[in-house]
């Protein structure tokens, strides 16, 4: 069981000369089988609050904590949150020519085991073979130099087979809908979907309710100028479609 | 070891990956076991000590004549213009000369203790141990080259050592030696000319094509792995042959000169590629003279990675001499602590529609040096050539530092050249990404890097590339953080 925690978290962006303040004081918890999602209209902080869960070095911590199970991991460094259990399917994975898929899902995955239990080589391939027909990607895809040349869809596809291959505690998925088209949206869905049990925790981040008819939520939550404003079930993403964001102000939070 | 790799493995990654762990299980810091020479002609070089080299070897008088000659060249001739400093080089108290063994070894059982701890300590696969042992005629180690000498016979090939060419093959080794790398090119060819020992002697007759790459392991002090190695290949029209050599050095206890020299002849219409990686110990100056031809339809392929030495000198070229022929350059170089790489390739192109490429990669981590300096000539008889030269650099750190530096001399119009450079860093964006996947920041660097070098590790035969692998993977680790 993990339990993911953000207390009153402040968060500014690294590279921005004015400092200013992406994240306001954010609260959220998320328990082992449970999926939430986040909504909420652009540069709101969505981004922001999965990168810094993450560890993304560009983002500076201003005041709050992300605690892990109680511990705090805001001095703990990316790779570390990583083997501790957390994953971040990213918006913009970027390429690494010379270095395969498979070679690097590998490494991946032994980074978590000890020196004398790393993956055999046989299992891991059928392992990897069994997920990429899941996900519907062709085999060729293990031998592709990672990220280099694939399209919009087939790096969120990609995002997902890590996923599926690296089985973390608790997943972020940051807009793993954008770019894909209504097929492939679904065989995300799926994969994702084939995740969930009692042990796996996932933060979906979206602007767009359709995803969340294929990967229902239990908890919906709402965001905006650095704030958690509403909270709900799978109901209120349902209702956001119809009124728009506009609707919702920070008088709402009340 | 059990059967020969083919050149290209575009998709080993995951098997070098796995033999690499067992690679590393052997691979202990190496230490050097002296072993004593049986003959040596003592520190510094004069005339009598060159005469005394030939003696040794009992050579015909003509090759005596011609060490003569060098020496005289080589005593006249100044340092190379260019380049690093050589002046911590120092030649009075080199030994030229040095005789391990008696007599080839062929038996295991009679190969000294104190050679085979060293291959002990630097983590040497056993079969390939023997085979180093047993050098001095590389295809004689039936454990490992049994079948291919076979083949090697059967095609009329001749794979020797140059002693043993220069005693069975005479007339050949007279009609070629020297007449591409004359002793007055520089005055470090001109000092192998003189004092030359050991290296490989390939013919490769007419039409004959052999895909299985001949291989020839050396280190540097057993008897024909010396410092002073002389490598004549020739190819004659339509062959195809694919030579790779690579080189471990103990660490020494003063420091030591690698001035080989290598000649490849490659006829009309034949392919020759010569591969090499080289990781001499960080006192070795290695100055090389390594020059092909390339004659009508002909092409000529080096691949050459440097890995460790003091300071690296070497800029392998290609003469195209032949309408259409081609001349290729992929290498990497890795400079870190202390270490000059000063390397390139040079493209001379004498003839209409000639082409040539030269990809450069280098790493240069922990104040050292990688400098790519290449020559790309057009001569008045290259209408329609074309050159394309790129260099692509990381460095890890700002105590390193990379320079290019081309040189292009065009005597005619109708010619093409591109020319790219790059220096860069390894990408914070890209190792968040890894890291974020559970690998540290080491493991992340070395793959970025293993990526890096890539396009040249698989054009590597299997065991070289596993070995490439795991040289980088040691000097990455500690680079970071």
């Amino acid at each position: 069981m993990t339990t993911l925690a953000v207390r009153d978290l402040h968060v500014a962006v690294h590279s921005d000369d004015e400092h200013k303040e992406i994240l306001r004081g954010v609260n959220l918890t998320i328990r082992s089988g449970e999926v939430h999602a986040i909504m909420g209209p652009n540069g709101t902080g969505k981004s922001t609050l999965s990168e810094t869960i993450m560890g993304n070095p560009n983002y500076e911590v201003r005041s709050g904590d992300i605690t892990l199970d109680g511990t705090s991991i805001l001095d703990w460094s990316v790779d570390q949150r990583a083997r501790a259990g957390l994953f971040l399917a990213m918006q913009y994975p970027p390429a690494i020519a010379g270095i395969t898929n498979a070679e690097f899902i590998r490494a991946a995955v032994n980074s978590r085991r000890g020196d004398d239990d790393q993956v055999p080589v046989v299992q891991f391939l059928q392992d990897l073979d069994a997920n990429l027909a899941k996900l519907k990607m062709p085999e060729d895809m293990a031998d592709r130099y990672l990220n280099a040349g694939f399209s919009g869809g087939e790096k969120k596809k990609n995002e997902i087979l890590q996923l599926l291959m690296i089985k973390p505690a608790l997943a972020i998925l940051d807009e793993i809908d954008s770019g894909l088209d209504i097929d492939a949206l679904r065989i995300v869905a799926a994969g994702v979907n084939s995740m969930r049990s009692a042990n796996f925790a996932s933060l979906i981040i979206t602007h767009y309710q359709r995803l969340l008819n294929y990967i229902v939520p239990d908890v919906v939550h709402v965001m905006k100028d650095g704030r958690i404003i509403e909270s709900g079930g799978p109901e209120l993403a349902k209702s956001l479609e119809h009124t728009g964001y506009e609707q919702l102000s920070e008088a709402d939070n009340g | 070891m059990t059967r020969m790799p083919r050149t290209k493995n575009t998709k080993n990654n995951e098997q070098v990956a796995a033999q690499v762990n067992f690679l590393d299980e052997d691979a202990t810091a190496t230490k050097v076991e002296d072993t004593p020479p049986l003959f040596s002609t003592g520190r510094g070089l004069t005339e009598d000590i060159v005469r005394a080299i030939s003696r040794a070897k009992d050579e015909p008088a003509w090759m005596l004549a011609q060490r003569l000659r060098a020496f005289h060249i080589y005593e006249r001739m100044a340092q190379p213009g260019f380049g690093p400093d050589l002046s911590g080089l120092d030649l009075d108290r080199m030994r030229y000369y040095e005789k391990s063994t008696d007599r080839p070894v062929r038996d295991w059982a009679d190969v000294p203790a104190a050679i085979k701890d060293a291959f002990e300590q630097m983590g040497v696969p056993q079969a390939e141990r023997k085979y180093l042992a047993g050098a001095s005629a590389q295809y004689e180690s039936e454990v490992v080259y049994g079948h291919l000498k076979d083949e090697i016979d059967r095609l009329g090939i001749v794979f020797t050592s140059m002693d043993q060419a220069l005693r069975e093959h005479e007339d050949l080794v007279h009609q070629y030696f020297g007449t591409l790398v004359p002793p007055n090119d520089n005055k470090y060819a001109a000092l192998n000319a003189a004092v030359w020992s050991g290296g490989t002697f390939l013919y490769v007759p007419a039409g004959v094509y052999l895909d299985t790459p001949l291989q020839a392991f050396f280190r540097i002090n057993a008897e024909n792995m010396g410092q002073f190695e002389r490598t004549l290949i020739i190819v004659e029209p339509g062959a195809h042959v694919n030579y790779v050599e690579g080189c471990t050095a103990p660490t020494y206890s003063s420091d030591s000169l690698h001035a080989a020299v290598v000649e490849v002849f490659v006829k009309h219409d034949a392919y020759a590629r010569y591969t090499t990686i080289q990781n001499w110990s960080n006192n070795v100056y290695s100055l090389e003279t390594k020059r092909a031809s390339a004659a009508a339809g002909a092409t000529m392929e080096w691949v050459d990675g440097n890995l460790g030495s003091k300071v690296t000198m070497k800029y392998p070229s290609v003469y195209l001499n032949g309408e259409g022929a081609r001349g290729t350059m992929l290498s990497i170089a890795v400079a870190g602590h202390g270490v000059v790489l000063d390397s390139g390739a040079r493209m001379i192109h004498n003839a209409p529609n000639t082409s040539s490429s030269i990809i450069s990669k280098s790493i240069a981590k922990d104040g050292g040096a990688t400098d790519y300096r290449g020559t790309i000539r057009f001569g008045p008889h290259a209408r329609g050539a074309f050159a394309h030269v790129e260099c692509d650099t990381i460095l890890m750190d700002e105590q390193s530092r990379s320079n290019t530096i081309p040189i292009n001399e065009i005597h005619t119009s109708d010619v093409t050249m591109e020319h790219e450079a790059k220096v860069s860093k390894v990408s914070e964006a890209q190792l968040y990404y890894l890291m974020s996947r559970g690998l540290t920041e080491q493991k992340a660097t070395e793959m970025i890097i293993m990526g890096f070098v890539e396009p040249f590790a698989k054009e590597l035969p299997m065991e070289y590339a596993v070995e490439l692998n795991r040289l980088i993977g040691m000097s990455m680790a500690g680079s970071v953080g």
